[in-house]
């Protein structure tokens, strides 16, 4: 078992009035042996909860508990290890691939023999030969430092690796063999990933659930192929149109989406729901959905869900056709309770 | 490109002789000088005293008779000796000072930090003479006292140099990992700042030396009977009207030790930089178009871009870009032809290193010395570029190309308003008052859509998200009426829902104002959604040339199906592994003998490696260099590659990626 546990969890930066909450109120479980799929736009606090998971980051509220263990309370074992996102600042110019490696390994193996022979056997775990151990990271190219930087992170024997958008920084002719290697890894180890991307098609390839990120929330969650097949919060399906792909067309313009709304301010987030100036069926296209504006939508418990007054709703639909909010019990703010996801009873 | 060929290179040049001459002459004499002229250096001889210069001794004597030329030379030793161990203690006591805050706890990290921001602003000949009276006159606390004077500065430049390392991925892997703070400087942080501080300590050993004659001069330093040049020029001086000889030799030995430190640092400090020796490099045939080598049959030379008449925006023929490495001349961008019509939109599309955006910067007369471009043509609306004067060309360019590049943060000055900036870029080249600069600022402002423009055109750069800031970079590109704007990789930095809206935004003011677009992207999706038409490059060449409607019907050259093969799809299968292209492209210094992609492609034979192929026209214009070309409709032959292939592939690679080659090329 090696459950990794976010429980509303905030990250604040800064003073309380100059300040800027990176991650607020976030509930997330990685269930263990799955991998959870982070998407969301840069500045959306993925990598900070990422960052927070392994110590990088303060976190000033909630609790990040790896079975049950609060991640804090680790000292010199890391059972969470990371995976960055650029390869080319990730490892130390100055140290041999093989140092690099050893130097994560645990404590208990000793001598130089044994180490030596666990750093062949993690190289040869992302399929890189055995005397690679001797050269600089000068010498590989960008998808196998990403690996050395991969077995690196396997070396602590840790419960759960996060990868943090390791691919963003690679040629999309690279990026397949970086990401077949981490579904191998997964497949031969068992392993617990939260897998952090900007892009859907890679998040999707790898993930078993997908948690979509905005402005320091999460607004959507679920498992892949529900979310992406059948979205429930506009967020998410502005992120699926928006994607590039083959039979998308990105110069379409959706006609009831609010054309040119400023992207949000972290420092200062919207009122309500924090979607709501971008959102194409909320209260910028339909003046009538005040709630938006008003109240928090609460992120539903459970296996799947989206924080959204009118999940499901698509902007398509004809006007009329869906649910007003007469239909939606109202929250306030004030009373808006949040229960943390849950997504261990799905394994 | 090792570091040793750098290192010969400089030492090859004249700064690095000099230096080490210099350096040789400097030891020897700390080394010889005592054991040859030790003897006669102490002999007193009243028979000749106070003496001016003679065949006998060549500098005079001394007040005892002794022999100044002598004293001079052995005082190397103990001048040089001082000023190195004083230089070690600066290093060794700013060294543990500049690192102690990142190892201690906070709260004693602190006040060191404190500690050594109020030295700093003590200058240090003062602090020397405040440390000199506390340890006393003498050499050991000269020694003392210069060493601790040095402290602070060398303190603030390990804690400049280790924060820099500290920001790196590399220091948070290894916090991770769990590695204890000292090993993590011991380590990591010290290895890295090593080279600059071992520069600084060689330059601080010649003002070090200074320093040391300086107190001696003064009294403060060695004391009698030893001597070092300070206390030589001290005693040479008194007499300088009567033998001026005595005060020149050891200034002149201070001068020459105290330039050996100086060089010898500058010298490592270029060695160790990658700045290149002032060698002549020839320029390579292939850095020269075909119109500057008569004869040479070059691709694309052969195939000139077709011509329209006053429809073409930009014509580049035969365009070669090369850049001056330590090793030699790369030509990272080599016989690139093309044309762009009036708004017509133009893609361009390959993996990092391939020479896309260097193209795109060559268009615009953007790249620099020591970088040389060669074209047989390279018009921009029917002037010639490469023979037109640069004034002329930065007027016509300034007008009718706009740039929008990847970071729109670099590309604004911080300093300043957006309005202004932009208000800058028309009455540069147009002849209205500020007033009506401003307001045409606004007005473009808002015709890119950025909210409440005019509020926002007093905001400065940092006060815009990226995807605002890439809309003011491109209404700063509409502020006279350009003709094309090249876009280089305007949407890589920010996310897929911005990314669409500037894509729009472009298509837009094209539609309106009927410019021409080069957008230079990684991305194969984004420009066969957006482009007319797309180029695909490859190690510095165009592979294929064709419409972007067909592109993923008609594509002929095996790289652009590659390509087309791994965008990993909403719709992929994800029980199969993704698609790849094994190996790498090779790096611009390394470009093999026949096609550049043969190593990687499925249907590469002999012919592919020997020769390389040229691009060829079909009769609706589709262009491609391939000897083996893929047919419509034939079955994509794409590697679908495991990992282990790559590995295999990668094992001829280069020792450099390319990127990071034409990274250093552009620096």
């Amino acid at each position: 078992m090696s459950e990794l546990r976010f429980d509303r969890v905030s990250v604040r930066y800064g003073t309380h009035r100059a300040g800027l909450t990176a991650v607020d109120d976030v509930s997330l479980v990685v269930p263990s042996g799955s991998v959870v799929g982070l998407v969301g736009e840069s500045g959306s606090g993925k990598s900070t909860l990422a960052r927070a998971a392994i110590g990088l980051a303060p976190i000033s509220e909630g609790a990040i508990t790896l079975d049950g263990v609060d991640v804090r309370s680790f000292r010199r074992r890391r059972p969470l290890q990371m995976v960055f996102q650029d390869p080319f600042s990730s490892l130390d110019p100055r140290m041999t691939i093989g140092e690099s490696i050893a130097e994560a390994l645990p404590r208990d193996i000793r001598g130089a023999a044994a180490r030596r022979a666990e750093v062949t056997r993690l190289l040869d775990l992302v399929s890189l030969d055995a005397d690679r151990a001797q050269s600089l990271p000068a010498a590989l190219s960008g998808g196998q430092r990403q690996r050395i930087a991969l077995a690196r992170a396997l070396a602590a024997r840790p419960e759960v690796v996060i990868a943090d958008e390791i691919t963003s920084a690679l040629d999309v002719s690279v990026q397949g063999s970086v990401l077949n290697l981490v579904r191998e890894l997964r497949g031969e180890l068992d392993l617990t990933m939260l897998f952090i991307s900007h892009n859907l098609s890679v998040v999707r390839y790898l993930s078993d659930h997908i948690a979509v990120m905005y402005l320091g929330r999460i607004v959507e969650f679920g498992p892949t192929e529900q979310v992406l097949a059948d979205p429930q919060h506009p967020y998410t399906r502005d992120l699926l149109q928006a994607a590039p792909t083959r039979h998308g067309n990105l110069l379409a313009v959706d006609p009831l989406a609010p054309v040119d709304v400023e992207p949000a301010d972290p420092h200062a987030p919207p009122s309500g729901c924090r979607f709501h100036p971008r959102c194409p069926i909320g209260p910028a296209a339909r003046p009538d959905r005040q709630i938006c504006v008003i109240a928090e939508p609460p992120l539903p418990s459970g296996t799947a869900g989206a924080a959204c007054h009118f999940a499901g709703t698509h902007a398509d639909a004809a006007l009329g056709t869906v649910p007003t909010s007469q239909s939606i019990p109202l929250v306030s703010a004030t009373t808006t309770t949040r229960s943390p996801l849950s997504a261990d009873t799905v394994n | 490109m090792s570091a040793r060929t750098a290192w010969s290179g400089i030492v090859r040049s004249p700064l690095g002789i000099t230096a080490l001459a210099l350096m040789l002459l400097v030891t020897l004499g700390a080394i010889f000088a005592p054991i040859i002229w030790g003897a006669q250096a102490e002999q007193v001889n009243p028979a000749a005293i106070t003496q001016g210069p003679s065949a006998e001794h060549l500098l005079g004597t001394d007040t005892l008779g002794r022999d100044v030329l002598a004293r001079v030379l052995v005082a190397t030793r103990l001048s040089v000796v001082l000023a190195v161990i004083a230089v070690i203690i600066g290093v060794v006591a700013g060294t543990l000072l500049g690192t102690a805050p990142s190892v201690l706890p906070r709260w004693l990290g602190r006040p060191i930090v404190g500690f050594v921001n109020i030295a700093v602003a003590f200058p240090g000949l003062l602090l020397a003479l405040f440390f000199a009276v506390i340890f006393g006159v003498g050499s050991t606390g000269a020694v003392l006292a210069i060493g601790f004077a040095m402290a602070p500065q060398f303190a603030r430049l390990t804690q400049t140099l280790s924060a820099a390392i500290a920001g790196r991925d590399f220091i948070s892997a290894a916090q991770v990992a769990g590695v204890s703070r000292v090993r993590i400087l011991i380590r990591h942080i010290l290895p890295n700042i090593g080279e600059p501080l071992i520069v600084n300590a060689t330059v601080a050993a010649g003002s070090a030396l200074l320093a040391f004659a300086g107190l001696s001069f003064l009294g403060l330093g060695v004391q009698v009977p030893e001597y070092d040049w300070g206390r030589l020029l001290g005693e040479g001086l008194n007499r300088i009207y009567l033998n001026p000889a005595a005060a020149l030799g050891p200034a002149v030995a201070v001068v020459i030790a105290g330039l050996a430190f100086n060089l010898l640092g500058e010298t490592a400090a270029a060695a160790l930089g990658g700045r290149s020796a002032r060698r002549r490099h020839r320029l390579p045939a292939i850095a020269l178009s075909a119109a500057s080598t008569p004869g040479a049959s070059t691709p694309g030379a052969t195939q000139p871009a077709q011509v329209d008449g006053e429809e073409v925006v930009l014509l580049v023929d035969d365009l070669r870009v090369s850049f001056l490495t330590p090793s030699g001349w790369v030509t990272p961008v080599r016989g690139v032809s093309f044309t762009v019509s009036r708004g017509e939109a133009i893609g361009v599309v390959g993996e990092s290193g391939s020479g896309k955006s260097l193209t795109a910067l060559a268009a615009a007369r953007l790249i620099e010395r020591p970088g040389h471009v060669a074209a047989a043509r390279l018009d921009f609306c029917g002037t010639p570029l490469m023979t037109t004067s640069d004034r002329a060309v930065r007027s016509l360019l300034g007008t009718s190309l706009a740039m929008v590049f990847q970071d729109p943060m670099t590309s604004f000055n911080p300093t300043r308003r957006i309005g202004s900036q932009l208000a800058e870029a028309s009455s540069e080249h147009q002849d209205i008052t500020r007033k009506q600069a401003m307001d045409r600022a606004i007005e473009r402002l808002q015709s890119v859509r950025v909210p409440a423009a005019a509020r926002r055109a007093r905001q400065y750069p940092h006060e815009f998200s990226g995807g605002m800031r890439q809309r003011a970079m491109i209404a700063m590109g509409l502020m006279n009426h350009p003709r094309l704007i090249i876009a280089d990789e305007p949407t890589t930095a920010l996310d897929v829902t911005v990314q669409r809206q500037v894509l729009q935004l472009l298509a837009g003011v094209r539609r309106d104002t009927d410019a021409a677009i080069l957008l230079i992207s990684h991305d194969i999706a984004v420009v066969a959604q957006t482009c007319d038409r797309v180029l695909v490059m490859y190690a510095g060449r165009i592979v294929e040339d064709l419409p972007a409607v067909t592109l993923h019907t008609e594509a002929r050259h095996p790289y652009t199906r590659a390509l087309l093969e791994v965008v990993p799809e909403l719709d992929a299968d994800r029980t199969e592994p993704l698609k790849m292209i094994p190996g790498r492209p090779p790096a611009p210094g390394a470009f093999p003998v026949g096609c550049a992609f043969a190593a990687r492609c499925p249907l590469a034979t002999e012919l592919c490696r020997e020769r390389d192929p040229e691009l060829v026209a079909d009769a609706e214009g589709h262009r491609v260099a391939c000897w083996h070309p893929v047919s419509g409709d034939a079955p994509v032959p794409v590697t679908i590659a495991t990992t282990a292939d790559e590995t295999a592939a990668d094992e001829t690679a280069a020792d450099e990626t390319a990127a990071e080659e034409e990274e250093t090329v552009l620096r």
